[in-house]
């Protein structure tokens, strides 16, 4: 289990994060949600120690993310974000590889092998997999990367703003396969979204964030409510159900 | 397979490296065992070629992990200012300890070249603007000051040809026992063959090395080592080889990709190829004179590159 304790960050004066308690559930998805600016994606870096916080611990499995040994975190946890996209000349199946680096860093084992068939296979990919991902369409860019996360095989998955760019079509695609990972594959996932109903359809658990603060943590059906989400996101926000999901509209 | 046949083309430019020159030897001298030819042969034109292909393989290999490591496909010794650097390194050893012996020469230029990509380094990652072309000419001005400081001490000594005369790398002057410092870049190409796979991590990016567990830090300052030593090594020996760190990873990448696993062996060989081309190129146009190297490098290099950034637009 992913435990956030007290965790704090500030840039200059300016405070991101204040206090931040949680934990997440196993096996489930959890979204970040908030305004921009709220922190969401600075508590995701920060769990996945690729930013420094100021105060405060992230605890995985019960031992802090800094006591890890690089590799060791590398097997249990991984993040994917908007920013890292890769320049680099790489076909599908050489990106989805390097997934396995944390494990067998320059020879690839037939378990590697296996894992990496297996992630293309996933991803719906075996067709493109020799194609340069820098030739590839936004959408299918989005899917190689989920390709090497999930090869890497971690428990616990992070994303941030996965669907940025993405279309509609995509967009479901992207959170159906997530929904599998958490249901089929057992994988913890923590997610950063800006769009509530994707929040809403795909997701266990939702974290509310304002202003840096844990405002609401919560079941989705008790966080889609229209007045925790006008609390959160300062404008009112019609909830009605369709086909037994809530489906939020702000169009107002 | 492509490194079976690049392996083999680098054999044939390498045995009509040994055979071109202002003497005549032919392959019968050898058979006839022909003194007088195989001492020319051993003394000149052996580590004229075993010279030329490490500095065509150190040259190289240094532009792939420069431009792995800053993420730019435009970051070369040559536009980082890590040849001004090395040549300021050299400088220094002229004005202050000429006498002393070879070793602290390399020394010397080895400690500039690191400084300066260190300096490089931290300048890259202070700039937010990262665009492709923007990098390397910063490289260009960082490479420019250092190279004009070196300049104003030079003539102000007066030894303004000595320092010119490394501005143009050249291996005419290659005799045994004056060029064996450049066998110290080997073991830095050999540990970036080994780290290929790491390097290309690197070449993802910060958060993207990370995520896969490698340490960041301490690969890019193996990168840096392995750059330094391997281009103050060729410095020394030949003088500055532009461009080449340049144009033969990128052409390699555009062919066939950045997995270093996978292309690393073909940059080193067609760097190592490339280098032999020119250098016979060189000594055949105006025979029997010689052009130097850096002339012929340049002419072909400035050509290729200009082809390459046109075809990226």
């Amino acid at each position: 289990m992913i435990e956030v304790k007290e965790i704090s960050k500030h840039y200059g004066k300016k405070i991101v994060l204040d206090g931040v308690d949680l934990q997440f559930p196993r096996g489930k998805i959890t979204s970040l949600i908030g305004s921009n600016g709220a922190g969401k994606s600075t508590l995701l870096s920060i769990v996945s120690r690729l930013l420094a916080q100021d105060g405060g611990v992230v605890m995985v499995d019960g031992k802090n993310v800094t006591d890890y040994k690089n590799k060791v975190l590398a097997q249990r946890l991984s993040i994917l974000k908007q920013s890292n996209h890769v320049r680099l000349k790489l076909t599908v199946r050489e990106l989805v590889s390097f997934g396995r680096f944390p494990y067998s860093q320059d020879k690839l084992t037939d378990e590697d092998k296996e894992k990496v068939d297996r992630a293309i296979r996933f991803l719906d990919m075996k067709d493109i997999e020799d194609a340069y991902i820098d030739e590839l369409s936004g959408g299918q860019k989005q899917r190689a990367y989920m390709a090497m996360v999930v090869a890497q095989d971690t428990e616990y998955v992070l994303l941030d703003e996965p669907l940025n760019n993405l279309d509609m079509k995509h967009s479901v695609q992207t959170m159906k396969t997530l929904r599998r990972l958490a249901d089929e594959w057992e994988k913890t996932i923590i997610i950063v979204l800006h769009d509530i109903n994707f929040a809403s359809h795909y997701s266990d658990y939702i974290v509310a964030l304002k202003d840096g603060k844990v405002k609401y943590c919560d079941t989705t059906d008790n966080i889609i409510n229209e007045k925790v989400l006008e609390d959160v996101f300062d404008i009112a926000i019609t909830v009605s159900e369709f086909n037994q999901k809530k489906v939020c509209n702000y169009f107002v | 397979m492509k490194t079976l046949v690049l392996t083999f083309i680098l054999l044939v430019c390498s045995v009509l490296s040994l055979f071109v020159g202002v003497a005549d030897i032919s392959i019968a001298d050898i058979f006839h065992w022909n003194a007088e030819k195989l001492a020319l042969i051993s003394i000149s034109r052996i580590p004229r070629t075993a010279a030329l292909i490490l500095a065509g393989v150190g040259m190289s290999v240094s532009g792939v992990i420069m431009q792995q490591m800053t993420q730019n496909k435009f970051v070369s010794p040559t536009t980082a200012g890590t040849l001004e650097a090395a040549k300021m390194g050299l400088l220094i050893f002229l004005i202050f300890i000429p006498t002393a012996g070879s070793a602290i020469k390399m020394m010397l230029a080895f400690l500039f070249t690191f400084v300066a990509s260190l300096i490089f380094l931290a300048i890259v990652r202070k700039i937010r603007y990262r665009n492709m072309v923007f990098v390397p000419l910063v490289g260009l001005m960082f490479g420019g000051i250092i190279g004009s400081i070196s300049t104003f001490f030079a003539v102000r000594l007066n030894i303004v040809q000595d320092t010119n005369a490394w501005m143009m790398g050249d291996f005419s002057g290659i005799l045994q026992g004056r060029y064996e410092m450049i066998y110290l870049s080997l073991p830095a190409i050999i540990i970036t063959y080994l780290y290929a796979n790491k390097f290309t991590v690197v070449g993802m990016g910060e958060d993207f090395s990370r995520n896969l567990g490698l340490n960041y830090a301490a690969i890019m300052n193996i990168g840096l080592f392995c750059v330094s030593l391997t281009v103050s090594a060729v410095v020394i020996t030949a003088g500055a080889i532009p461009f080449l760190g340049l144009i033969v990873p990128n052409v390699v990448s555009l062919l066939f990709g950045d997995n270093l696993k996978k292309t690393l062996p073909l940059v080193a060989l067609s760097g190592a190829i490339f280098l032999l081309l020119c250098d016979i190129a060189g000594r055949v146009v105006i025979y029997p004179y010689e052009v130097p190297i850096g002339v012929t490098v340049s002419i072909i290099g400035a050509v290729i590159f200009l082809i390459l950034i046109i075809r990226k637009r």
